[in-house]
């Protein structure tokens, strides 16, 4: 049994403790909004909040996420009222096929809540999603379009 | 492959990404009672469209949506000539199970080729207008008005003579029982208001929350989760599996063979299949190709090159003779590897199975090789399979022409009657079973004369045939030959080569290893344009002229090519001086009837390579949605550029031997140019061009002409990885 928080919601799983939290997020709490790309830390889709930072959650054992306060992209829009990040999204029609989306706004909430102002520099030393539809030019603006919200 | 079950029915062809008007994709459906059966439960106007009494618009769409912007296209389209006011407008998908009661109506599912939008935009449109008029007229009969003396727009009927208005869904009901005009006229582009404009696609606010549901994330009551594993070397079988060996794992509850090729396993959770697919003991039968490798294949190929057959693609005068008599000869050989789709969302469906019914759901670019794929693999009639699209993660030509994973999932399903299942592939399944980009090399001989004038070229291309693989009745047509090998490059169609040469022949020595090849993002578009693209700028070169200049002085008959070329020559600067230590290149290309160019602008530094800008035009004809052909365009060079830098699937012991992104990288936002769109809209009454490939084949040619002007190399293998060249 393992004790999680989720989006402010504490949940008692019976899994596997060396279970990927990726995995636990998506069949035992039920949220599908992060997702599955490749399982080994490489392309971001799986990107959720541990503590306020960006985890790859394909790569996390469950049970290092125990007790600990995780935000997927669920949890971002408190009401139905969408973050600076999403809404910039909205507003730059940034997702093509949307599957890495979720990922890329997670990393970028991460990097925007350290730094509020991020240099394009700060953006490709953080920001290394994989994204194959290529939405990189619209991830960019709508990320300074956030900041100068 | 065949996914044509045994049944007694009628055919149709469905044309496919034509070369020449040669090629056409046949799928076997059979044909039901010509029976209505409206999905949604309001008055249809057509086929097209369904107005609600409160007003709002459902405008159906049966091609695919994958992040191209085509579902949201093809509305705006409809919606134009409906005069539809278009905060009302939602879209539907019918099914292929409704498209085969009613006799095809919405004509083809497929969604490849940069074929959705410029090979339905007419009968969409129509079907637009014909509502639009019914709606006129139905008005015009409550009102005994001459339907003339009636305006439409946003949704209004307006009969200024006498004052009065009425809404589209207060006539709805009348309208649906009028006929539905033939072959309306439909309007001038110039008087576009919905079309033509920057519109926003459907779906965003739900992708942004992760609320938008995707093929890995369906879930039904009781549905179980599948993974699997097919025999690594193409054309191999499973011989034994040991599934006593992980059946008492947490959560299992199958372990079967599918098919004589692929062992998959069922349980609660796609991670406990994972984990047990992964532990359970499998011996594969791989049969004689288990020696292959990439170097066995690049003998295959090399051999090629100088082999006295070839099929030819383009021909005019005597190319060999030229060469022969030249005052000076150019000659390179240049190579181009596998590739993988990967599509961020693997490969997945989720089937259901009863005798009385199964059901699908799938991401899938062609919903109706889906449905023939869920005929074949049920053995049910068509009356008793359905398939439902579900938008894609990512398709890139994976998920079109070949459905093996449609057959995977209802062939598990069968073995476990009434029970959803979730066949999910792993990224190293969705890497070790693709169906690659093809691998082709090509010698390319020009003469130059005395004058540095160009008089003969001969490109012979020797490689993998997609067709041969896939379509094989078009190869056994054609005599042997696969026409879209030579895409770009051929004597005519909507993939013609653009230069005017007094001698040319372009032939392919068609070699054809056991790995399967498949229709990935632009085709044959991306080693073509490098070959020709990247060997102009040698011809230039060792003719002493400016690589723009002796490109115009072949394009003449060519002035769409041209004006593309002189657009993004113009805009990068070309002729003038670049800032210091930036370096320019240049490519372009007409393929799927769109002519395209690119110029790139690019730094090398401690042999790192840096893509400052590249600058695209591309003429469509028209363009429905100048912001979604801005994304396309730039996203398809993410895609080349990322092909062009780092990815390579190579051979070893008859099986791909990259696994995963840590071995087949993805360009990432810090190796993004700056990408600046022109679009020229020619115009006219011709055929239209797609979107979503063709630019995809002028960045790389573009980059590495400009790489040579910065360093004097000239790379004519890739990708870039092998050269030791890192992108900054």
């Amino acid at each position: 049994m393992v004790a999680l928080t989720i989006n402010g919601q504490a949940h008692n799983i019976d899994v596997d403790p060396t279970t990927p939290l990726l995995w636990v997020i998506r069949e035992q709490a039920g949220l599908t909004g992060t997702k599955y790309g490749c399982g080994i830390a490489q392309c971001g889709a799986c990107t959720v909040h541990v503590d306020g930072l960006a985890v790859r959650s394909c790569s996390m054992p469950v049970s290092d996420a125990a007790g600990k306060k995780i935000t997927t992209i669920e949890g971002l829009a408190q009401g139905g009222v969408l973050t600076k990040v999403q809404q910039a999204w909205v507003n730059n029609d940034v997702p093509q096929c949307g599957y890495c989306q979720c990922g890329m706004i997670m990393a970028v909430s991460a990097l925007l809540a350290e730094k509020p102002k991020p240099t394009d520099k700060d953006i490709d030393d953080t920001i290394t999603n994989i994204c194959r539809c290529g939405t990189f030019q619209q991830v960019r603006e709508a990320i300074h379009a956030a900041a100068n919200a | 492959m065949n996914y044509v079950p045994n049944m007694n029915r009628r055919s149709f062809l469905t044309s496919a990404a034509a070369v020449g008007g040669g090629l056409a994709l046949g799928i076997d459906l059979p044909f039901g009672p010509n029976e209505a059966g409206a999905q949604t439960a309001a008055p249809e106007l057509g086929v097209w469209v369904v107005i609600k009494p409160d007003d709002s618009v459902v405008v159906r769409v049966v091609r695919h949506e994958m992040g191209q912007g085509t579902v949201t296209g093809l509305a705006q389209l409809v919606a134009e000539e409906l005069e539809a006011d278009w905060s009302k407008v939602t879209i539907e998908h019918p099914t292929p199970g409704e498209s085969v009661k009613r006799k095809r109506a919405w004509g083809s599912f497929s969604t490849g080729g940069s074929r959705g939008i410029r090979e339905s935009h007419e009968y969409v449109r129509q079907g637009g207008a014909s509502a639009r008029m019914m709606l006129i007229q139905a008005a015009a009969n409550e009102w005994k008005v001459p339907a003339g003396e009636i305006t439409a727009d946003k949704g209004v009927l307006t009969h200024k003579a006498s004052n009065r208005t009425t809404t589209y869904g207060k006539v709805a009901d009348a309208a649906a029982k009028l006929p539905v005009p033939e072959k309306p006229a439909l309007k001038d582009p110039k008087d576009w208001k919905i079309a033509g404009k920057p519109l926003q696609r459907f779906n965003t606010v739900d992708k942004v929350m992760g609320k938008q549901v995707y093929g890995a994330d369906l879930k039904f009551p009781g549905m179980l989760n599948a993974t699997i594993k097919e025999c690594p070397v193409f054309g191999g079988k499973v011989k034994s599996f040991d599934g006593a060996k992980v059946a008492g794992m947490k959560g299992v509850k199958k372990v079967l063979q599918v098919g004589d090729t692929a062992v998959a396993v069922v349980a609660d959770t796609w991670w406990q299949a994972k984990v047990a697919l992964d532990a359970l003991p499998i011996v594969w039968d791989e049969g004689p190709n288990a020696k292959v490798s990439s170097a066995s294949i690049a003998e295959m190929l090399k051999e090629g090159l100088s082999a006295e057959q070839g099929f030819v693609g383009n021909q005019n005068g005597d190319a060999k003779a030229a060469i022969a008599s030249a005052a000076k000869k150019v000659e390179a050989v240049y190579s181009y590897p596998y590739q993988n789709h990967a599509p961020m969302e693997p490969m997945n469906a989720t089937a259901r199975y009863t005798a009385d019914k199964c059901e699908v759901w799938v991401p899938t670019q062609d919903a109706e090789a889906s449905f023939a794929a869920v005929l074949a693999a049920s053995g049910l009639p068509a009356d008793k399979c359905e398939v439902y699209q579900i938008d894609l993660g990512g398709g890139f030509g994976r998920r079109g022409a070949f459905q093996d994973y449609v057959h995977q999932a209802v062939r598990i399903a069968k073995e476990m009657p009434g029970t959803h299942i979730k066949l999910l592939w792993s990224r190293e399944e969705d890497m070790a079973q693709g169906r690659y980009h093809p691998i082709m090399m090509a010698k390319l001989t020009g003469a130059l004369d005395k004058d540095n004038n160009l008089t003969g070229l001969h490109i012979r291309l020797s490689g993998q045939s997609i067709l041969a693989s896939v379509r094989p009745q078009v190869v056994e047509q054609e005599k042997g030959r696969d026409p879209l090998t030579f895409q770009g490059l051929f004597q005519t169609g909507e993939h013609s080569f653009s230069y005017t040469i007094p001698n040319l022949l372009i032939d392919h020595a068609m070699r054809n290893p056991h790995v399967t090849p498949g229709f990935w993002r632009g085709v044959n578009i991306n080693q073509n344009a490098i070959f020709m693209e990247c060997f102009m700028d040698e011809l230039a070169q060792a003719a002493g002229q400016d690589e723009l200049e002796f490109r115009r002085k072949l394009l003449g008959n060519h002035p769409r090519n041209l004006a593309a070329l002189n657009a993004v020559a113009e805009k990068i600067g070309w002729g003038k001086p670049a800032p210091a230590g930036i370096f320019r290149g240049l490519a372009h290309m007409k393929a799927f009837n769109a002519y395209v160019a690119g110029a790139a602008e690019v730094s090398v530094e401690g042999g790192k390579l840096k893509v400052h800008r590249i600058v695209a035009a591309s003429d469509p004809t028209y363009a429905v949605n100048p912001a979604q052909i801005e994304r396309q365009v730039a996203g398809s060079f993410v895609y080349g550029l990322s092909a062009l830098y780092y990815q390579e699937c190579t051979v070893k012991d008859g099986r791909i031997v990259e696994t995963n992104f840590d071995t087949y990288d993805s360009m990432r936002i810090a190796q993004m140019p700056k990408v600046e769109s022109i679009i020229i809209q020619s115009g006219g009454n011709g055929p239209w061009g797609g979107i979503g490939e063709p630019t995809i084949c002028v960045a790389a040619p573009a980059v590495m002409n400009a790489y040579f002007k910065a360093t004097g190399k000239r790379i004519r293998s890739f990708p870039l990885k092998n050269h030791d060249i890192p992108v900054a």
